[in-house]
């Protein structure tokens, strides 16, 4: 399993309609050679549909999908080459865990020592030395999954398809696998497009997150891009709490209640609302630093958590913020109880503002 | 922290929850007692019964002389011959039709499916005599399907449909097919669709991916069903006395004959003792052989 040269894939145009919803509309996405890519969306969202029409499962209405320069949207599955992680590991059970992950060797035709060492290199990449003999039976779902991970890695294919390979592992270990296959990704270098509806995994893992939405792609980005400049309401709502507030535009102008807001850039013209996370938020203990934005209100309730404290703070207008903050002694948070008067800090680079939706 | 142990204090109730879990025992084994009793009275006594019978000799002396008979004489030999030969062959033939057609009905949806089934199932609540007397009408010399094919100048000649091991395995393979189709189509059922996709990920064409794949996979169903029908043939009565027109005699004609004809309980006692045993030889080497549950991956 040498580095391989990965491959770009292109996708365009790529459309798929069930009875009259569409799983993908117009889909359009370039992920780049060696890229570690992740499709993220809710339930139903066309995330699974664009990951099984790259595997070739699905057959879409229209488009066009790429591997490299090769067109091949209308090529069977067993021709396309791509290792696939399924979400419930899909591993042979009336075979050897050697016997699986020797599988894809055998349909290629591998001599039997080449297979031999290629499986042990295999089950050695993915910490399963020893494990060649085991029934699929005999495994736990961590063990499960990395056997699956070996057989999708086995041939060196030159792409990776992973669809939510993690879910059905308690959260340590989902923890502790998600960057265990970040570094296998930076070894083998393949091109993996990985679909989660877990948006910390997405944030944790990717090179770039595709957000999709109703068979759309909403955003294309870097996870911190995603995460602090969402495009528009629904990603800002997805990925992390927000609450919105509705602000006035006046030209490069934006105010809240009156008062003029520090922000960063503006999007082009129209309504706008802003998006404020609730760790972005502070509590102010004294004169406001110079480019924060200032709100004042009562707090209405006070939520411990271990490591964080929330306090839901009612502004004059009626609005709710809520301010999320570490629970370090001498947080200014620490010291706030419910009915008294707070001033809550926004740093103008925390303030994203997005298109307005009714919502 | 309070300290957990096992002291006087914690013995509460001991003796109500023994006295309680004590009747629930009893309340089980009282609603099961109608049917051990009724296996016990019409199925161990009976088989004891005949053991016993099998044993004594016509004056009522305790001898082997059925036994002894059944090794001797060539035509028991050739009976038990042919009830394992029509056994094996009808079983053979159910699974080469039976295992296609479970295989569509699993591939179809499942209100297709439920369609489809009951065209095996529908045959298989009509009554054992009529379906077999219905082949009767239909491949005896003057039947339907020689008139017509003579009708229709396929051939000349009456065919030799009935009365003989064709007529017998007709009909004998449509009366069991549904014990083949049944269970494997419920195996092939449990068959996750994701088996089959990662095997064609991982660059098998569709008919690798059979037999690698759903082939073996669909084998502890075909086993089981196979199995039934085995050994449903080894007893089996009505089909071959009426279809094989006395040319195929099964081990069950002979035990009749011997009780009709000859009044000779031992001896059908002996031939039911024999059959018996020799039947669960059958299954306990069949058990050992496909290690059943070997082929299932020890339950998923």
């Amino acid at each position: 399993m040498s580095k391989q040269q990965a491959l770009p894939i292109s996708i365009s145009g790529l459309t798929k309609v069930y009875g009259d919803i569409f799983a993908l509309n117009d889909v359009a996405l370039e992920v780049q050679s060696g890229e570690f890519l992740t499709l993220l969306g809710p339930s139903g969202s066309g995330k699974t549909t664009l990951l099984m029409a790259l595997a070739g499962f699905t057959r879409p209405d229209y488009g066009s999908i790429r591997f490299g320069d090769d067109e091949i949207i209308s090529m069977p599955p067993h021709k396309r080459g791509v290792g696939m992680v399924f979400q419930n590991y899909a591993l042979f059970p009336h075979m050897t865990v050697a016997a699986n992950v020797g599988y894809p060797l055998k349909l290629r035709k591998t001599s039997k020592a080449e297979t031999e060492k290629l499986v042990a290199e295999a089950l050695e990449t993915v910490q399963l030395d020893g494990y060649g003999e085991r029934r699929i039976s005999q495994l736990s779902g961590g063990q499960k999954q990395r056997v699956a991970l070996a057989r999708a890695i086995v041939f060196s294919p030159r792409i990776l398809l992973m669809d939510e390979p993690l879910s059905a592992l308690d959260k340590n270990l989902r923890e502790h696998m998600q960057i265990e296959l970040r570094h296998l990704h930076e070894k083998l270098g393949m091109t993996t497009v990985y679909v989660t509806h877990d948006q910390r995994e997405a944030l944790t893992m990717s090179d770039r997150i595709a957000v999709i939405n109703h068979g759309r792609l909403m955003q294309l980005d870097a996870p911190r891009t995603i995460y602090e400049r969402p495009a528009n309401r629904f990603i800002a709502e997805f990925i992390g709490e927000s609450t919105f507030l509705q602000v006035e535009r006046d030209g490069d102008r934006v105010s809240f209640s009156g008062s003029e807001l520090k922000t960063g850039a503006l999007p082009a013209a129209g309504e706008l609302s802003l998006v404020i996370r609730p760790e972005r938020l502070s509590v102010l203990d004294g004169p406001a630093p110079e480019d924060t934005n200032v709100f004042s209100g009562t707090v209405r309730e006070m939520v411990y958590q271990g490591d964080t404290v929330l306090a839901y703070v009612t502004l004059a207008d009626g609005t709710d913020l809520t301010v999320r903050a570490g629970t370090r002694s001498g947080e200014p948070i620490e010291k706030a109880s419910v009915g008294d008067k707070v001033e809550l800090g926004l740093k103008s680079a925390d303030a994203v503002l997005i298109p307005r939706e009714e919502g | 922290m309070t300290e957990l142990s096992i002291g006087s204090d914690s013995r509460a109730n001991e003796s109500t929850f023994l006295k309680q879990s004590r009747r629930e025992e009893w309340a089980l084994l009282g609603l099961a007692s109608p049917a051990i009793l009724t296996v016990l009275i019409v199925m161990v006594l009976p088989v004891g019964w005949l053991f016993y019978l099998s044993f004594l000799a016509d004056d009522g002396s305790f001898s082997l002389e059925h036994y002894n008979r059944m090794l001797e004489s060539k035509a028991y030999g050739r009976i038990f011959m042919t009830t394992f030969e029509v056994s094996f062959i009808t079983t053979g033939l159910c699974i080469l039709i039976g295992y296609p057609l479970a295989y569509f009905l699993s591939q179809l949806s499942s209100r297709m499916a439920a369609l489809c089934m009951l065209t095996v199932l529908l045959p298989f609540w009509t009554s054992l005599l009529v379906r077999t007397y219905a082949w009767l009408v239909l491949l005896q010399r003057k039947g339907l399907i020689n008139s017509w094919g003579i009708d229709l100048g396929l051939w000349d000649e009456p065919l030799k449909l009935v009365h003989n091991l064709n007529g017998t395995l007709i009909g004998m393979v449509h009366i069991m097919l549904p014990f083949l189709v049944l269970p494997l189509y419920g195996s092939m059922k449990a068959i996750s669709a994701d088996y089959l996709k990662a095997s064609s990920n991982l660059g098998a064409g569709p008919t690798q991916t059979f037999w690698n794949i759903f082939f073996p996979l669909s084998l502890p169903g075909l086993f089981a069903g196979a199995l039934i029908v085995f050994v449903l043939c080894l007893g089996f009565f009505v089909t071959p006395a009426v279809l094989g027109g006395g040319k195929v005699i099964m081990v069950s004609m002979q035990i009749t004959s011997n009780i009709e004809l000859f009044f000779n309980w031992g001896a059908a006692s002996a031939l039911g003792v024999v059959l018996l045993v020799i039947t669960l030889a059958i299954l306990l080497a069949a058990s050992r052989l496909l290690k059943l549950d070997n082929v299932l991956g020890g339950g998923h």
